[in-house]
């Protein structure tokens, strides 16, 4: 019996993830044919929340408002327009084959399946790449400026893990112009009344009656109330949770809260280990660093990543000679070259940089180099694809990257895993919704570059507004649990207990020590490669520090007015509990796939190895009351349309 | 208003859903900040046309004083006899009288706004990077130009301030006789403050227009590449013609060229 | 490329609330490398406050890559510090001189009202998007994206537009607290592009109302240019301008139908 099926019979929590029956390609359109409807007039009588408003909540509120459904949305940031989706660069992937280069709906749900290292369920996947076509149309009719040619139609480019061009792009800000978009989507319903929108209110609690999500507990971040809405449904859109590793990508803000709150209250957290490097951010130049910053990857499309072969290699890059430069992902990966997908091109970085061959001060990067592309295509092309990003890393590195190749290094980029949903995208929480980078459902061990974007659109447009009517139907003229129910109640008082606890701890270190610390010791054991004794020594580790964290934290101010250094706490403690969670799902997982990397199980060349047999499962959480007992459930992976294959980008 | 919150806070909703007043389409314009704006530009063209005319028409000075008294007999008797004399002429000032008070209306209504769109002042030394000294004294060399206007007034069309300003002469080879504008601009400018301030003034016409002339094209939105360039040359040669052409005129009579 | 450590003295704004009164407040931030960004240097000014158990200075701020508009502050004067198209975030320590003194402000205007210390609310501009800064387009039933044919130099010129963070440093470096050239940056971004011809002039027009309730007015200062993070050109606002004209006499003659 694999451990996979013995797993299924422990199961604490049933788990049905409702896949639709029929072929592959029919069933999301079998499933639209067959949910129920909520008729035009009646989506008034139904309220639901929208918690977080990047590119899926913002597309799921204005999309539901549409429809006729009262959202009530809610963003801790000053404006909807600010989510971290903004900050995506390279673009967003549409099967649409413009290129006539083969590409088509299948062929990017294989592509994706493949990438995602088999740990992702084939039918969202497949779902997502119909959902493609639409976004790219819905998007183009909302007036997001795309890159085009000179004949007036869209301009696509190719990024990794993909052989065809099916990636759109405005410039190096794709994520902006995509999230302005829906925020004007957004704003307009806002304007025309059909969302409430609450900013600078942060989710602090999910509140579950009779086994249903009725309700958040909020807190307003400029006065410090707590307090309570009730909805028929909740959304939560609240993005991932890779600042866990203190220093990455993700924007200062980002958190776990919403997710682990609703994981506290039972909703399943699946997956926490799978977490992606992204190979192409400058590196850490010094130690009081706050963040890393990504270089797109699209531009590996143009520059060629390389190290010196020689350790001690002391002269800048333009005089080191050709024969004496490792173009190790050409050498490695000669038909994906330099776009090779993230995950293998972050771990080959890194074993360069392990063995001494990094270049820059600290040695802890290596090499991108446009000279090749300034040759062949001219200053200015290379200008016009990537001027912008250019600039950042000038601004940034203090470095001229038309001069001297840019310095490059993974880090903590995107999170796949988050809260398992089942097909509508639904927790095991009935009426409570994850979307986006908050669920786990559609990247499987790995992410694909450009398909963040799709999936948030995905779940935001074309697939909660169609999925939440199927919950909502039956509780037409059914009333739901007011704010005065002693459940909110007892929610708003544990929170304020919680705040009241950070900031009477009376300790010495602030949240950001505790969060560094904290980072350090995931980046550590549970970063790009990880092994046995290292996550043993972080689950001694991480409860150690949580300890102390518990009676040596420092908040000062009041909780009475803004006060970003309490918003911290609360999310420092939050992620303290996911981390544990994290390594521990990564001690379980016995296994090498995508972004989840154990030194223990690789093949002779260093590459992931998967143990199909054991683990083709997504392992999902249930809280256990203590963040080091969480109880293990699993659902079982079937492959029906791609075959389990070793990933292989030679 | 105060750099305050407002007290309320909590969901934002249906803030497009209001439906606005309906008000005749004139003040419906210019009851918006970019409608004044084209007020001050419509208006700042026409007392364009009038100092560049008015400058170029006293250039005839440099031909004697007949010269520029026909001129101003001709201005005065505009379409005699279709209209009776000086009738045209009071249309035209007439026309620069309502072009000014419009100036100054919406000029002082924009600054009333703009004093409310920033209550509290930065509190630290500005580091300004493009505004140049003559868009942020507009309102300043406005100021002035309107002082001096009435002065300019008062000394040269009504004769309060010059005793000269109104007398009438006999041109030789003429028969009847013409105001004696020559004269009373020469003992005008004899006096030193007098034409210290018309230097003064007309150097502060010539900032007012280095700006307002090339803002006209930002106001109105005439804005093509291809000419964009000469905007500024525009404004600053429109600017530099007017100051050179007046101030040409106290110093051709102080040093004794116009006498 | 060697650590250079700075010494930097900082006379930086607290204010408690809306309506406490405010003050600058010295502090000195010893050695800090060219390497670190303006932010983390207030990251550390804030560490060490919290450590000596006082309350850390409030500010804005969130990706630290120069996207996504929440970060403010009027460094020495000038609106997101002294480097050309750069926020705040995107700001380094390698642009200022050793024993520097920097004095930071918040953004001031009657629209941004002050909440705490160096945070300002600037949902006025959410408040002009939702009056007309988008294209009707509700979900589903779009047409197919190659469709439309748009000219390379339109989708660029939109483009260029269309970069506008919503920072709302125009408004902080303007003269009369203006907002123009955010408001004309959307305005030419959807006004330039086939797909919002359709509201083209009501768009503008209700924008440029919207906007009115809020702000000053432009009077062609030029100030809001050189402090956009982005470089949005003063250009948008003669296009605004000029469409705002054509909606006003091309709506009254639609109006005039009724």
């Amino acid at each position: 019996m694999s451990l996979t099926d013995q797993l299924l019979t422990q199961n604490t929590v049933q788990l049905d993830s409702k896949i639709p029956a029929g072929p592959m390609a029919e069933k999301w359109t079998s499933y639209k044919e067959n949910m129920k409807l909520v008729n035009p007039n009646n989506k008034r009588k139904f309220k639901v929340i929208v918690v977080g408003t990047g590119l899926a909540g913002a597309s799921a509120a204005a999309t539901m408002a549409e429809l006729g459904y009262q959202v009530d949305a809610f963003t801790f940031h000053d404006s909807a327009r600010r989510a971290h989706s903004i900050a995506a660069q390279g673009g967003i992937n549409g099967a649409k084959n413009y290129k006539g280069d083969g590409d088509s709906i299948h062929r990017l749900f294989y592509d994706t399946v493949k990438g995602g290292d088999f740990r992702a369920r084939e039918a969202n996947v497949h779902r997502l790449a119909e959902n493609s076509v639409d976004i790219i149309d819905q998007m183009v009719a909302q007036g997001v400026p795309f890159a085009r040619e000179y004949g007036g139609l869209l301009d696509n480019r190719s990024f990794g893990g993909a052989q065809v061009s099916r990636t759109f792009y405005a410039r190096g800000q794709t994520g902006q112009q995509l999230l302005l978009g829906a925020y004007q989507q957004f704003s307009r319903q806002v304007g025309l009344g059909g969302i409430r929108l609450f900013n600078r209110t942060e989710l602090i609690d999910i509140v579950v009656i009779d086994g249903h999500a009725s309700g958040i507990v909020v807190r307003d971040l400029v006065t410090g109330e707590l307090q309570s809405h009730a909805a028929h449904a909740v959304v939560l859109a609240t993005g991932g949770y890779g600042n866990a590793f203190f220093l990455s990508t993700n924007a200062m803000a980002c958190n776990v809260t919403a997710a682990w709150r609703a994981h506290r209250k039972g909703a399943l957290f699946a997956n926490p280990c799978y977490t992606q490097i992204h190979p192409t951010c400058i590196p850490q130049s010094d130690d009081s660093q706050s963040k890393l910053t990504l270089m797109s990857e699209s531009l590996r499309n143009d520059g060629r990543v390389w190290v010196p072969t020689n350790p001690n290699e002391t002269r800048p890059a333009h005089e080191v000679p050709e024969n004496e430069r490792d173009y190790y992902l050409e050498r490695l990966y000669p038909s994906f070259g330099n776009l090779a997908p993230r995950d293998i091109s972050s771990r080959a970085a890194k074993r360069l940089v392990d063995k001494g061959q990094g270049v820059g001060p600290k040695k802890n990067g290596v090499y991108l180099d446009f000279a090749d592309a300034i040759n062949r295509l001219g200053r200015d092309v290379v200008e016009e694809r990537y001027g912008n990003l250019f600039e950042m890393y000038e601004r940034i590195a203090g470095e001229n990257p038309y001069e001297q190749p840019m310095r490059i290094y993974p880090a903590s980029h995107y999170t796949m895993g988050g809260l398992w949903v089942d097909y509508e995208l639904m927790t095991n929480i009935p009426g409570l919704y994850a979307a986006g980078e908050a669920n786990f459902s559609d990247h499987g061990a790995n992410r694909l570059g450009a398909s963040a974007l799709m999936q948030g659109l995905s779940d935001g447009y074309f697939v909660l507004p169609y999925t939440i009517g199927n919950y909502l139907a039956p509780m037409l003229n059914k009333s739901i649990p007011g704010t005065d129910h002693p459940e909110f109640k007892a929610a708003e008082e544990a929170a304020r207990l919680r705040f009241n606890g950070y900031l009477s701890t009376g300790g010495t270190k602030s949240p950001d020590h505790f969060h560094r610390e904290l980072g350090k010791i995931i980046w550590d054991y549970c970063g790009m490669e990880r092994t046995k004794e290292g996550l043993t020594k972080a689950l001694s580790d991480l409860p150690a520090l949580y300890e102390e964290f518990k009676t040596d934290l420092c908040v000062t101010g009041n909780g009475e007015s803004m006060n970003q250094t309490l918003e911290k706490a609360g999310r420092v403690d939050d992620f303290f509990q996911l981390g544990m969670l994290m390594c521990r799902d990564a001690l379980d997982r016995e296994e090498s796939c995508g972004g989840h990397f154990r030194s223990e199980y690789q093949t002779e060349e260093g590459e992931a190895l998967r143990d199909d047999e054991n683990y083709c499962h997504v392992s999902a959480y249930q809280w256990g009351g203590d963040p080091m007992k969480p109880n293990l459930n699993v659902e079982k992976l079937e492959f029906e349309e791609v075959h389990l294959a070793t990933r292989s980008y030679k | 208003m105060a750099q305050v919150v407002t007290s309320q806070r909590g969901p934002v909703t249906g803030t497009a859903t209001r439906s606005k007043k309906r008000r005749p389409f004139l003040i419906d314009l210019y009851s918006t900040a970019v409608g004044k704006k084209y007020v001050m530009g419509a208006t700042g063209i026409g007392m364009m046309g009038f100092v560049l005319f008015h400058m170029i028409g006293n250039l005839k000075m440099y031909f004697g004083a007949a010269d520029l008294d026909h001129y101003a007999h001709w201005l005065q008797t505009l379409l005699y006899p279709i209209a009776p004399k000086g009738y045209v002429l009071w249309i035209l000032r007439g026309g620069l009288i309502t072009m000014l008070l419009l100036h100054l209306h919406a000029a002082y209504s924009l600054t009333m706004l703009n004093r409310k769109a920033r209550p509290v002042k930065y509190q630290s030394a500005r580091d300004y990077q493009i505004a140049n000294f003559a868009s942020r004294t507009m309102r300043l060399s406005g100021l002035v130009i309107l002082a001096f206007l009435i002065w300019h007034l008062l000394d040269l069309t009504f004769g309060v301030v010059n005793s000269e300003t109104g007398k009438m002469v006999v041109h030789e080879g003429d028969t009847e006789s013409v105001k004696a504008v020559y004269d009373s601009i020469v003992y005008s400018f004899q006096r030193t403050p007098v034409a210290l301030f018309y230097v003064l003034a007309n150097v502060l016409l010539g900032l007012h227009l280095f700006h307002g002339a090339w803002s006209i094209f930002q106001s109105f939105g005439w804005n093509n590449p291809r000419f964009n360039k000469w905007r500024r040359a525009f404004a600053t040669g429109f600017a530099a013609v007017v100051v050179i052409g007046n101030v040409s005129f106290p110093i051709a009579v102080m040093a004794g060229i116009v006498a | 490329m060697s650590h250079n450590l700075k010494n930097i003295t900082l006379k930086i704004w607290r204010q408690d609330g809306p309506q406490a009164k405010g003050n600058f407040e010295t502090h000195v931030i010893d050695e800090i490398t060219d390497e670190a960004s303006f932010l983390e240097m207030l990251d550390i000014l804030n560490d060490n406050l919290v450590h000596a158990g006082k309350e850390a200075v409030v500010f804005d701020h969130d990706c630290r890559e120069g996207i996504c508009g929440t970060c403010s502050l009027m460094i020495d004067g000038q609106a997101h510090g002294p480097q050309r198209g750069t926020a705040t975030c995107q700001l380094h320590m390698r642009q200022f001189q050793d024993n520097a003194v920097i004095t930071i402000e918040p953004w001031r205007a009657s629209a941004f009202p002050l909440i705490k210390d160096l945070m300002v609310d600037r949902s006025a501009f959410d408040r002009i998007i939702e009056s007309g800064g988008y294209i009707t387009a509700e979900t589903g039933g779009a047409p197919d994206a190659n469709l439309i044919p748009i000219a390379k130099t339109v989708a660029d010129a939109a483009m260029d537009s269309a970069e506008c963070i919503g920072c709302g440093a125009c408004v902080a470096a303007c003269p009369n607290g203006a907002a123009n050239l955010f408001t004309a940056a959307k305005v030419a971004h959807l006004n330039r592009l086939p797909q919002g011809q359709a509201e083209r002039f009501s768009r503008v027009e209700t924008m440029v109302e919207t906007m009115d309730d809020y702000f000053g007015s432009c009077t062609n200062h030029g100030e809001c240019e050189a402090a956009c993070p982005k470089e949005i050109s003063i250009d948008v606002i003669a296009l605004m301008h000029k469409d705002y004209r054509k909606a006003k006499f091309s709506n009254r003659k639609d109006l005039a139908r009724k």
